[in-house]
């Protein structure tokens, strides 16, 4: 799973049926620090997170698990909405 | 799987159901020299480890599942042991 944070959405009328209901997010992946890192991609969300909150996404065939037992069609989905991030390097 | 360093740990409240229950961390894979390889990762934990800890990380999703006892959940990495030595008789070539 990967940090990241919802920068924006994705409307989409014309779509697969098995993704009617999702809502689609842009989400600019992140490192500990908070500082960007990597290209944004398009999430589904299964947490109601909005703009601008620190989430956490998962990527993979498992992404498509979250909506159990219905399939969706989907390769990334947030997963988590992060309260706090306690990090400590040594 | 990967080697990596325990660097802190995301506290949640609005997660998926199947999250419920599981700490959550996050690593930072590690070279073989001790080096930063890549970007900081969420993994879920099933090993009880600690901030600083040298773990292993699988990033494998059935196997990840498996470790945490949560099958059929979006979970796609995992922490599966805290690594106590590393014997490279060849060294780090």
């Amino acid at each position: 799973m990967y940090l990241g944070r919802v920068v924006g959405c994705v409307w989409s009328t014309c779509k697969n049926p098995g993704l009617t209901g999702q809502r689609l997010l842009v989400v600019q992946p992140l490192t500990p620090e908070r500082k960007n890192t990597g290209k944004r991609i398009v999430c589904a969300d299964t947490t109601g997170a909005g703009a601008g909150e620190l989430i956490y996404w998962v990527r993979g065939r498992e992404a498509s698990d979250a909506r159990l037992p219905q399939e969706v069609p989907v390769d990334t989905t947030i997963v988590g909405i992060v309260d706090s991030l306690h990090i400590k390097r040594t | 799987m990967l080697i990596a360093r325990v660097i802190g740990e995301i506290v949640a409240t609005q997660k998926h159901p199947s999250h419920q229950g599981c700490r959550i961390l996050m690593v930072q894979p590690l070279n073989l020299d001790g080096s930063d390889r890549g970007d900081a990762l969420v993994a879920m934990d099933s090993v009880g480890a600690g901030v600083g800890d040298r773990v292993l990380v699988t990033v494998d999703g059935y196997a990840a599942m498996t470790a945490v006892g949560r099958t059929q959940s979006p979970i796609d990495m995992a922490v599966i042991g805290c690594i106590d030595h590393i014997d490279l008789p060849g060294g780090l070539a």
